[in-house]
């Protein structure tokens, strides 16, 4: 099998089990009990803590452990919309390419709890110009939102840039990193973030943990209550072999993370070229050169992505089309609609999304397939 | 595949037979239910579930395939047409033809399948010159040639239908000893789309202009009541007319022109001659005259003797020995040579005895 679908998730690293593994029946205490079992546990949680605070470049403090993604999405910009509507600020800036974890939450701020959201545009590469963000700032805004790299297309926005615009007016910036966690830097500062949102199932960690970074000072309302671990901003008991596995995951990913995405870019590129040349009528999606090294997007024209991913499949190769999330629904995708694609068009999207175990020799199987598949649903066998 | 016994078994007896089988479900149009979302019954949730679950028992890859467009303009419009023109369609023949045997067959050649099978109950056959026959499933009680009279040879070459040489009781036996469902999911659905299974609520819903109220007629013209819009009535339909008369009243006739119901007693009710649109002909070629047959009006209701005599146009005129009842425009009329299935059209007209 050829896995290209890199971006829905990956496999857990081997080193990253070895890691997770005396958590499950020897070191199971409960982090918050008096006894030795459980500050064992409490050890192994901060240690792990320490380990993700290095790698942002923040306080272990500002460190929150979620069970994934759209948990720590929706931690961050609920919690930061309720905490900042106390102050009368009840504003919120986005992007139309964010994923549905974060669409769905400000929708649903929007309609009942009295938010106004401004979507900044984008352009048709999916690049958001952080002058259009400054526009959009008003006297209430409450958060700006805007993903690191996008999931569908791959471009990689100009955080740093409308960081640094936020930081003067003085209002919390999110930014859902959930794509890349496995190939761009998560310095906080450099990006200038207050609020960094990451998954482990998409660098090699398993599913069902994620983490938020929340800077120092920025008011969180948390979204989960109860015990008051994660300094009160996330109850429950900390999942510790999770947990321990993120970050065993995290650091795995993050050291080899400059040799790696040389090496997909490289990959990337041999894909990209070889599939172009052979099918007709077919267009990369995204930005040609702020993108995620393995990310591969595109149009193709007069087909359908569901028969495409079908003939993939049967011919032992995994792809989707825009996110694994949508799948399933002809609507065409939110993101391609946004970049001014139309609707037709974007239901021939699809995605390939290089990885790990991606060889040159699997990339060379793909170039050969696809034609024939593409081929044939057009209708010129 | 449906998650039910018979499309189970079907896939279960070619993975056996050596072919390279591929699980499929539509994802078809229906009308959101309350409370339940889309809830066409054929491709709800727990349907999916269960069609995956049986597909990865057999190992099998499993797709769920969207043609929710091509079902609501081909199907559902369709039906919804029909009925403003005063007809009662089976929307199952549309279906089958436009789409399972149309639609799902070119996608399932796109991706490169040399047949399309199905859990129905019907057997093809090729007869001395090549040419491909459909034939009543070996249990005449499960019979379902009826629903697939719309195929033509093409489609026929292309088509396995594996429970159709068995009987429902050997097929839930053949389920039962392979560790699959041994449950029908009803595959052959009316109106799959219609949430509740309510047709004259649909129409209500869906095309109130058609459902107004009417007057009620006999055959001399003469007002007896009123009706409480067509769509609410079927031809042959005996109670619930609303009029206290000293014989019992039928629906004869619904004359979309006049917004009328056409009513008279027993004696006035009953076609024995009716004509059809456009027949499809299994073997490619109609008759060269009259011939006699056996004539189903609708699914799963005993063939009535007739002789049928092609037309021009391309339909049928159909003259029974008896006269039958419930003969409705819209409907398929389906013509066996014993258990051979030579083909049928759409029920255009019919008389009435008078």
């Amino acid at each position: 099998m050829i896995y290209l679908d890199h971006s829905a998730t990956t496999p857990v690293d081997p080193r990253v089990v070895e890691a997770m593994l005396p958590f499950w029946i020897e070191v199971y205490g409960n982090p918050s009990s008096i006894y030795g079992l459980g500050r064992r546990a409490a050890t192994a949680l901060e240690d792990a803590r320490a380990r993700v605070a290095r790698i942002l470049n923040c306080l272990p403090a500002e460190v929150v452990f979620t069970s994934c993604g759209t948990e720590s999405d929706n931690l961050a910009i609920r919690g930061t919309a309720l905490a900042q509507a106390g102050r009368g600020r009840r504003h919120i800036i986005t992007t139309p390419i964010e994923h549905h974890a974060v669409i769905h939450t400000v929708t649903d701020l929007v309609e009942h709890y009295g938010f106004e959201v401004t979507y900044a545009p984008v352009d048709h590469q999916g690049l958001v110009d952080p002058q259009a963000v400054s526009a959009a700032i008003r006297p209430d805004t409450a958060l700006i939102s805007v993903i690191y790299a996008n999931n569908e297309v791959g471009t990689v926005e100009p955080i740093a840039e409308i960081g640094a615009i936020a930081h003067e007016r003085g209002i919390p910036l999110h930014t859902d990193a959930v794509q890349a966690g496995a190939y761009l830097h998560l310095d906080v500062e450099t990006l200038q973030v207050d609020l960094l949102a990451l998954s482990a199932h998409k660098f090699h960690g398993p599913k069902g943990v994620g983490l938020l970074y929340v800077r120092r000072r920025t008011p969180l309302q948390p979204i989960q209550t109860g015990g008051s671990q994660e300094r009160g901003r996330r109850a429950g008991t900390e999942n510790i072999p999770y947990i321990v596995g993120l970050a065993c995951a995290l650091e795995l990913a993050q050291q080899d993370r400059e040799a790696e995405s040389a090496r997909l870019a490289a990959l990337r590129q041999r894909l990209v070229e070889g599939l172009l040349q052979r099918i007709p009528d077919m267009e990369l999606t995204g930005h040609a050169s702020r993108r995620m090294p393995g990310h591969a997007s595109f149009i193709v024209g007069g087909v359908e992505a569901e028969g495409m991913l079908i003939g993939l499949d049967l011919a032992g190769i995994a792809a989707s089309s825009g996110s694994a999330c949508a799948s399933g629904a002809a609507t065409p995708s939110h993101v391609l609609t946004a970049m001014g694609y139309g609707q037709q068009e974007a239901l021939g999207a699809l995605r390939l999304t290089l990885g790990r175990e991606s060889t040159a020799a699997g990339v060379d199987t793909v170039v050969e397939t696809l034609p024939r598949i593409v081929q044939r649903l057009r209708g010129d066998q | 595949m449906s998650g039910g016994v018979d499309s189970s078994v079907a896939a279960a007896l070619l993975v056996e037979q050596g072919y390279e089988v591929i699980g499929v479900m539509m994802r078809l149009w229906a009308e959101i239910g309350p409370g339940t979302g889309s809830s066409n019954k054929c491709c709800s949730l727990e349907a999916v579930n269960d069609a995956r679950s049986v597909a990865e028992r057999l190992n099998i890859p499993f797709y769920l395939i969207n043609v929710e467009q091509p079902f609501k303009t081909q199907v559902v419009d369709f039906f919804i047409q029909e009925h403003a023109a005063g007809r009662t369609p089976n929307p199952c023949l549309t279906c089958n033809r436009h789409i399972r045997f149309g639609y799902l067959l070119d996608y399932a050649r796109g991706l490169g399948a040399s047949y399309l099978a199905t859990g129905h109950y019907a057997r093809v056959r090729r007869d001395r010159s090549g040419r491909y026959q459909l034939w009543r499933g070996a249990d005449p009680a499960k019979d379902q040639s009826y629903v697939l009279h719309v195929m033509g040879q093409a489609e026929l070459a292309q088509a396995l239908f594996p429970a159709g040489d068995y009987t429902k009781p050997q097929v839930r036996a053949l389920a039962a000893e392979r560790g699959l469902p041994t449950a029908s999911r009803a595959e052959s659905q009316d109106l799959c789309f219609i949430a509740d299974g309510d047709y004259r609520r649909f129409l209500h819903d869906w095309a109130p202009e058609i459902s107004n109220p009417g007057p009620i007629l006999d055959r001399q013209g003469r007002q007896l009541g009123t009706h409480r819009g067509l769509p609410s009535y079927t031809v042959g339909q005996r109670s619930g007319l609303g009029i206290a008369a000293p014989r019992p009243l039928y629906v004869l006739e619904m004359d979309r022109v006049r917004n009328a119901l056409v009513v008279g007693p027993v004696e006035e009710l009953g076609s024995d001659r009716l004509r059809t649109g456009p027949v499809n002909w299994v073997s490619g070629e109609a008759p060269a005259g009259p011939i006699r047959v056996g004539v189903q009006i609708r699914y799963h209701t005993p063939p009535a003797v007739a002789i049928i005599t092609p037309l021009p146009d391309g339909g049928a005129e159909v003259q029974f020995a008896d006269p039958l009842r419930s003969a409705m425009p819209g409907q398929g009329a389906v013509f066996y040579d014993g258990d051979l299935c030579l083909g049928g059209g759409v029920i255009t007209e019919t008389n009435a005895v008078l």
